[in-house]
């Protein structure tokens, strides 16, 4: 089965001028790797917070926000299901990465493993959620609709390297392709 | 002006267009205010830490960000103004009900109302306790421009006798 890294190529294959916000740890690392752009925000701190980033920034100008997201953080953050269900944007397509575990901090299994994050967003009040495999993730990204999306993959890290920008690079860049 | 309607005018003063917030009962009025304002995107968040994490994309979006909160939820967001915050040196402007001070009937609010300003300045950000409806308004309406110069985020505590001021 693949890994995140083979999730994360799999995703960015379809990218085109979408922003991208990136979960902490090894994920952030990997997305730089497979595919570096100013278009992407890697949040390197505030685990929990990916979803909460996407939102905000998908309220508040019209491109299309990818967020990816991870199945340890989502559950220190399990209100972000409810707070953007009742905040749905037309840009936002929440992709969570469940390879049940904490994988950056050495695949620790998560309470996440064993549950179906589709029903629970179902639950939550997003009427679009899928699991990956059974989509043309392309054409969700033109659909324009808030959709969740549990993309389940093996635990397992890359050896990306870490990321050589600055925080204030990262937010600079990342800012002025917004306001283009 | 009533205590409430100082802090809202100065808001929009400061042209602060975006807001996330939790409830404490001394916020009642001013969470309507701001409601029935077409100009202002209002969001209530499910814990004050997600709505950091919120405001921080709209403000990479372009939006003048604040959230209204008791200062328990301090509590609650110590980790993002460091982690994300601090890292990316944000600004926000951070509006505290503080209860545990003077006149607090509650004793479960005691403890995190001694320990606010600490934290606050364990983590090296600055806050201001506006005593009369005038000063809580200026420092409002200054507050936007104030935490973009330092990039960093600005408080504002408002403790309970705040609350109990008469219209100036
Ligand atoms: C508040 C906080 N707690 C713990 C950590 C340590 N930590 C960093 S990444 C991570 C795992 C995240 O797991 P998940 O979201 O499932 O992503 P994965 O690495 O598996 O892709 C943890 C526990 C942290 N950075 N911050």
């Amino acid at each position: 089965m693949a890994r995140r890294i083979d999730g994360i190529k799999e995703i960015m294959k379809d990218i085109t001028n979408e922003l991208v916000v990136c979960n902490i740890g090894v994920p952030t690392k990997e997305l730089f790797q497979v595919k570096d752009r100013s278009r992407n925000f890697y949040m390197i701190g505030s685990m929990g917070l990916v979803e909460s980033i996407g939102l905000g920034l998908a309220l508040s100008q019209e491109e299309t926000v990818v967020v990816i997201d991870g199945d340890g953080s989502l559950l220190m953050n399990m209100g972000s299901l409810i707070t953007t269900s009742h905040n749905q944007c037309d840009n936002l397509i929440w992709i969570v990465i469940n390879n049940g575990a904490y994988g950056s901090t050495g695949n620790q299994t998560t309470y996440m493993a064993d549950m179906d994050l589709v029903q629970i967003a179902k639950d939550s009040g997003f009427e679009n959620a899928y699991e990956f495999s059974q989509i043309n993730f392309k054409e969700i990204l033109d659909s324009n609709k808030c959709t969740f999306i549990e993309y389940k993959l093996e635990a397992g890290n890359s050896d990306a390297p870490v990321i050589d920008l600055s925080p204030d690079e990262v937010r600079d860049r990342f800012m002025s392709e917004i306001q283009k | 002006m009533d205590s409430s309607e100082a802090i809202f005018k100065g808001l929009k003063d400061a042209g602060i267009d975006f807001i996330v917030s939790v409830p404490c009962a001394n916020l009642k009025k001013l969470l309507i205010m701001i409601d029935e304002d077409d100009t202002i995107t209002h969001i209530p968040v499910s814990r004050e830490e997600e709505g950091l994490g919120i405001c921080a994309g709209a403000y990479m979006a372009g939006k003048k960000t604040g959230i209204l909160m008791q200062n328990s939820g301090l509590g609650n967001c110590v980790n993002a103004l460091c982690s994300l915050y601090e890292l990316y040196s944000f600004p926000l402007v951070m509006i505290m009900s503080h209860r545990g001070t003077e006149g607090e009937s509650i004793i479960g609010q005691v403890p995190m109302g001694k320990a606010t300003p600490d934290i606050l300045k364990a983590i090296n950000l600055e806050y201001v306790k506006p005593e009369s409806i005038k000063e809580a308004y200026e420092t409002v309406k200054n507050s936007w421009t104030k935490t973009t110069k330092d990039k960093k985020a600005f408080s504002i505590l408002l403790e309970i006798p705040y609350w109990k001021l008469k219209e100036d």
